[in-house]
């Protein structure tokens, strides 16, 4: 399968379409927004040029408080809770920072939730099991759930958002590789290495059975070199593509340099009884294979099953793989924009911390996490959520309950509904689009304003409107739904019980920017319309008198409601 | 699924201020020939105005008991009005001095008004008051839809499946607020389009997003915004709407000064531009007056109660002129509601505290002009805890308005409104010769009545056509003084424009009356 082919579509159709589209009159009746709309006719059609930080990655030294801890915790996990946030904010950025980088005890694997799934007893895992067609398409369902779950029930730890980063980076689709173990194996890996080594990470994923199936490895033979996985590794994971200074040379490597990596990798093959890559010596090309100059014209002898580390340290003895991986790291925690300024105060520094730590991540993440450059205010408020984002912070911020693991079929059940969710949001777990990962952190200049279209946005005010709505999701018997008077309840009582104090509160767990004059006005009418402040105090209190009176706990919740409601639909609330 | 139906969900269902490119409203001016191509002429459908007062209106102050005023100067002497400076709407009942424009409308027989309003065993939360007049509930029952989106969606029952389409184009209700009104929640969706405030409608047709600080995040939040505007699936058919017509009375107060003029200017302008909308909720905040409704020192005619009846007078004064030139007034009728009234007797911070059953005001020329009921019986001496007993059920007014205005059968009033008591006894708030056909609301008025210019400086031109009868011209100032008799004698039949001299007459609200037989017509004049 040609993984490429979705790759190029955006980069060919873009700028033509854009320009017709904002050249249209606005729409009419009978000219509704289109149905397959991929790209807003609003999103960029050139690098925004707002002024950008010019701070480098020093040590932050202003102050540290709510707003701070919160913008940390936004961009590192979905959705920090109220809870998160206070605890960040009452410890010291390093100490927050060391929580972040401490990577959790690896989580027990998917469970079998499945009547169709026979192999194993429901609540056992599948994942060591044969593989069998039949039962392909529930284990890949208690996979995706089980990742899921995984991003619902996260700690204040870095690594659910760094193995989303590494999936992203190091793409596999898990409706192309058609193996949910290898799925599975590969996001062991991922989560495994996600606070860690790089360089090793791109070792194991490079000879991992889903990586091998998915990019062709496993076809790949001594007389027949599959180019597709060598090409990939140099153009989307390592050292990436630059200007294109010759006939196919671009800069950073060139076709013959995509042609050698490609001998290096021949022999390898997936083994569907070990689930794990396998290497067959007669299948490998045994030449001396000869770099670039890019590659300071190295070349690499025959090492048999040792040698794609060679490939892969010579790769990784470029500065540009540091750059490209630190660029990357850059749009994916702070802002898409890299300007001049920033590539040489932020992404040229942090590249040679990476190197200067053989490739060690969290030294980089470290430093990124505790810059003034990160705490700039320009750089708050400025990611669009993605579907993940979007979805799973909702969850979590609103304190939404899910069924316990004593329920495991209504558990997975809810899991596996959030993912149809973000799969109609244009982000599925385990199957970005193609090679390259989500557009949102490739495509210029869209960028973040890919998640965001008049198909997609709809999507997302549907969801907050249901987790809002008196009945919430049902499924399996089981119910999810956004409590709004236990939401309200876990605040201070006398932040519970006054209507600014309580709208300011909610508004900096969910807004990133904050709200002018007029937009609280109008949040303090969506609670309180057209009555006085002390009217809220009076009911509350009144409802916390007698907690069990279903009229008087009706009453506050319907306008709890509407005041969620209401923040969910700002545009503030898809910033992150 | 399909994707329109995400879209229209979300339009009714979530809050979001509205806008999107188009061309700006000032570029058209009001065309009749523009009007009759896109069909505006054709509009035969009726529309319902709601006026949300939230707070709960202290109906005591508004219409007034002028044959109780002892129990009354027993009960609120702080704040009740002197008797003398009440406008007689009867002989036994008055009207709040603030409300001339209410009281000259009634005399023209543009306003009904519906006596002590309630519901058996009140409730004086503002939340579940409000529910419950908003879903027509009985007091100890909660119903989670609007009275009036239940009546949507039986109309419209795969709303928002399918929805805008050829046949059906339009909102179905629109809220202008804060909040999309309860009263046009439907059983599953909101049946109502939120415009969420006279701001945003602007924003709305001029294709205008709020403007976003000069940062990244500012560029997202712009960027944002705009898709969101493009998502409210509503928005082409209201700028349309808003082409098709511009408000007409040059006496709507300066934008921002009465927000519910503001509003109702809004709707005047959809209503004749042809939008189909059926249901309009407006609201206006503030009634909630526990202390200081009156001033502290000075006239209790003046104050926070004050204003606010003031602005609820000058708005529909002014709707009322607006939709009479826009040839539109037989087609609307409205109402006003709040979620309860106060207490009889005054608190000593010269308020009232939350209480049971209040006057409401239906309004427009279909209505009946008449006094609903009779005055409230206060007690001599009230006490704390004495409320003015309800004498109709809201719900009544509610499935009178659907049964004459809407023409919907007793069964299906009975399943809309669910109640231990119901049927509700029938009132006739709507004109009986609108219910029955047998008699135009134009008949009951004098034909081609107008005073221009208006507002005028010095000299003015009264112009109506006489059925050959006595003619008396008289203007009246903003208390019911007369202060001109332009003309007391018989005239011909056939078109007459009298000059009216003001230039002698302060500048202020003046009203200009004329009345031919058994019609009568009055217009706000504004002295400059």
């Amino acid at each position: 399968m040609n993984r490429r082919a979705f790759l190029n579509k955006p980069a060919t159709t873009l700028a033509a379409p854009i320009t017709a589209v904002l050249a249209r009159p606005a729409i009419g009746i009978d000219d509704p927004p289109a149905d397959d709309e991929t790209i807003s006719r609003f999103a960029n059609t050139s690098l925004p040029t707002e002024p950008r930080s010019l701070a480098g990655i020093s040590l932050y030294t202003g102050s540290w408080g709510y707003a701070q801890a919160a913008h940390l915790l936004r961009r590192c996990l979905f959705g920090p809770t109220r809870a998160e946030i206070n605890t960040a904010a009452s410890q010291t950025l390093a100490e927050v920072v060391d929580r972040l980088l401490t990577a959790p005890a690896a989580p027990a694997p998917p469970l079998n939730v499945s009547a169709t799934d026979t192999s194993v007893p429901q609540g056992q895992t599948w994942v060591t099991e044969p593989f069998n067609q039949t039962f392909e398409g529930a284990r890949r369902s208690s996979l995706r759930a089980w990742w899921m779950g995984q991003l619902v029930g996260q700690g204040t730890s870095l690594s659910e958002k760094m193995t989303l980063f590494w999936h992203n980076h190091f793409v596999i689709e898990l409706g192309d590789i058609n193996d949910a173990r290898y799925g599975y194996q590969y996001c062991a890996l991922l989560r495994q290495h996600a606070l860690g080594n790089i360089r090793q990470l791109t070792e194991e994923v490079t000879v991992a059975p889903a990586m091998l199936r998915y990019l062709n490895g496993n076809q790949s033979t001594a007389n027949a070199p599959n180019e597709n996985y060598g090409r990939e590794l140099l153009e989307l994971f390592t050292v990436g593509k630059g200007p294109l200074i010759g006939p196919v040379n671009y800069t950073n490597y060139t076709e013959a340099d995509v042609q050698a990596a490609a001998k290096v990798l021949t022999g390898w093959r997936d083994n569907t009884t070990t689930i794990a890559g396998y290497y067959t010596a007669s299948r490998h090309n045994t030449t001396t294979k000869q770099f670039s100059a890019a590659f300071q014209n190295a070349t690499i002898a025959n090492l048999g099953d040792q040698e794609y580390k060679a490939l892969i340290a010579l790769i990784f003895a470029q500065q540009e793989t540091a750059k490209f991986l630190c660029r990357k790291l850059y749009r994916w925690f702070v802002y898409y924009v890299i300007d001049a300024t920033t590539e040489a105060e932020v992404i040229e520094p942090l590249a040679r911390l990476l190197v200067a730590n053989n490739y060690n991540v969290a030294p980089v993440l470290r430093t990124l996490l505790s810059s003034e450059h990160f705490y700039d205010a320009v750089n708050m408020g400025c990611v669009i959520k993605s579907p993940l984002d979007f979805t799973v912070g909702t969850c979590r911020q609103l304190q939404m309950v899910f069924p316990a693991a004593s329920n495991l079929v209504a558990q997975y059940g809810m899991w596996d509904y959030l993912n149809s969710s973000t799969n109609v949001q244009q982000q599925y777990l385990g199957d970005p689009p193609n090679v390259a990962g989500w557009p949102a952190y490739w495509q210029t200049p869209q960028y973040y304003e890919m998640w965001i279209n008049a198909v997609t946005l709809p999507r997302r005010n549907q969801l907050t409107d249901l987790f809002i709505s008196t009945n919430g999701y049902s499924r399996n018997g089981a119910n999810i739904k956004i409590n709004v008077i236990d939401l309200v309840l876990s605040l201070p009582p006398a932040t519970a019980a006054d209507p600014n104090l309580l709208i300011a509160e909610l508004a900096q767990l969910l807004l990133p920017i904050t709200l002018t004059a007029n937009q609280l006005t109008y949040l303090n009418d969506t609670l309180l319309p057209g009555l006085p402040d002390f009217e809220w105090t009076v009911e509350w209190q009144q409802y916390l008198a007698a907690p069990t009176n279903t009229t008087r706990k009706a009453a506050v919740e319907t306008k709890l409601r509407a005041l969620l409601r209401t923040m969910m639909g700002l545009a503030e609330y898809h910033l992150s | 699924m399909k994707r329109r139906h995400f879209l229209q969900t979300t339009a009714a269902a979530t809050v979001l201020p509205t806008l999107l490119g188009g061309l700006p409203i000032g570029a058209y001016g009001f065309s009749p020939e523009l009007f009759d191509i896109t069909g505006g002429a054709t509009q035969t459908d009726r529309v319902l105005v709601l006026i949300q007062l939230n707070g709960g209106n202290d109906g005591l102050n508004m219409i007034i008991p002028t044959d109780q005023y002892s129990a009354l100067m027993n009960a609120r002497a702080d704040i009740a009005i002197p008797q003398n400076q009440v406008l007689p709407l009867s002989v036994n009942t008055g009207i709040h001095p603030a409300m001339a424009g209410i009281k000259n409308l009634y005399e023209n027989g543009q306003i009904g008004v519906v006596q002590a309003v309630g519901y058996p065993n009140a409730n004086y939360s503002h939340f579940r008051a409000t529910d419950i007049w908003t879903s027509g509930s009985d007091s100890n029952v909660t119903i989670t839809s609007g009275w009036a989106g239940r009546y949507l969606n039986g109309e419209y029952a795969d709303y928002p499946n399918g929805y805008p389409s050829t046949a059906n184009p339009d909102p179905l209700a629109i809220s202008i607020g804060s909040v999309v009104s309860n009263c046009v929640q439907g059983p599953s969706v909101n049946m109502g389009m939120a415009i969420a405030s006279t701001s945003s409608f602007y924003q709305l047709l001029s294709g205008g997003v709020d403007a976003a600080p000069n940062t990244p995040a500012g560029h997202e939040l712009t960027f944002i915004r705009q898709v969101i505007a493009q998502t409210q699936v509503y928005t082409t058919a209201i700028q349309t709407a808003a082409r098709r017509a511009t408000n007409l009375s040059p006496l709507y107060p300066t934008a921002g000064q009465n927000a519910l003029a503001d509003q109702l200017k809004i709707v005047a302008q959809l209503v004749a531009g042809g939008l189909q909308t059926r249901i309009y909720v407006c609201n206006l905040g503030g009634f909630d007056t526990h202390s200081a409704q009156v001033p502290t020192t000075g006239s209790t005619t003046t104050g926070t109660h004050a204003t606010l009846l003031g602005k609820i007078s000058q708005a529909l004064e002014v709707f009322q002129d607006d939709v009479r030139r826009l040839n539109v007034q037989d087609r609307v009728v409205g109402m006003t509601f709040s979620e309860f009234g106060r207490r009889i007797k005054a608190n000593s911070s010269k308020g009232t505290d939350h209480g049971a059953a209040a006057p409401l005001i239906v309004f427009g020329t279909s209505v009946n002009p008449v006094l609903h009921g009779t005055n409230p019986v206060l007690p001599a001496n009230a006490g704390v805890n004495d409320q003015v007993p309800m004498q109709f059920d809201f719900r009544a007014i509610y499935a009178s308005i659907l049964k004459d205005w809407f023409k919907v059968t007793q069964t299906t009033i009975n399943e809309l409104l669910p109640s231990s008591t119901s049927p509700f006894p029938y009132v006739p708030v709507i004109r009986p010769g609108v219910v029955n056909g047998t008699a135009s609301a134009a008949k009951t008025n004098v034909a081609g009545f107008s005073v221009y210019p208006n507002p005028v400086r010095d000299r003015a031109t009264v112009e109506f056509t006489g059925e050959g009868g006595h003619v008396q011209v008289l203007v009246y100032d903003a208390v019911g003084r007369e202060v001109v008799r332009l003309l007391d004698r018989t005239l011909s039949r056939g078109p007459h424009k009298i000059p009216l001299d003001v230039s002698q007459l302060a500048a202020g609200s003046y009203y200009c009356h004329v009345q031919e037989g058994p019609r009568v017509s009055s217009r706000l004049l504004v002295v400059l």
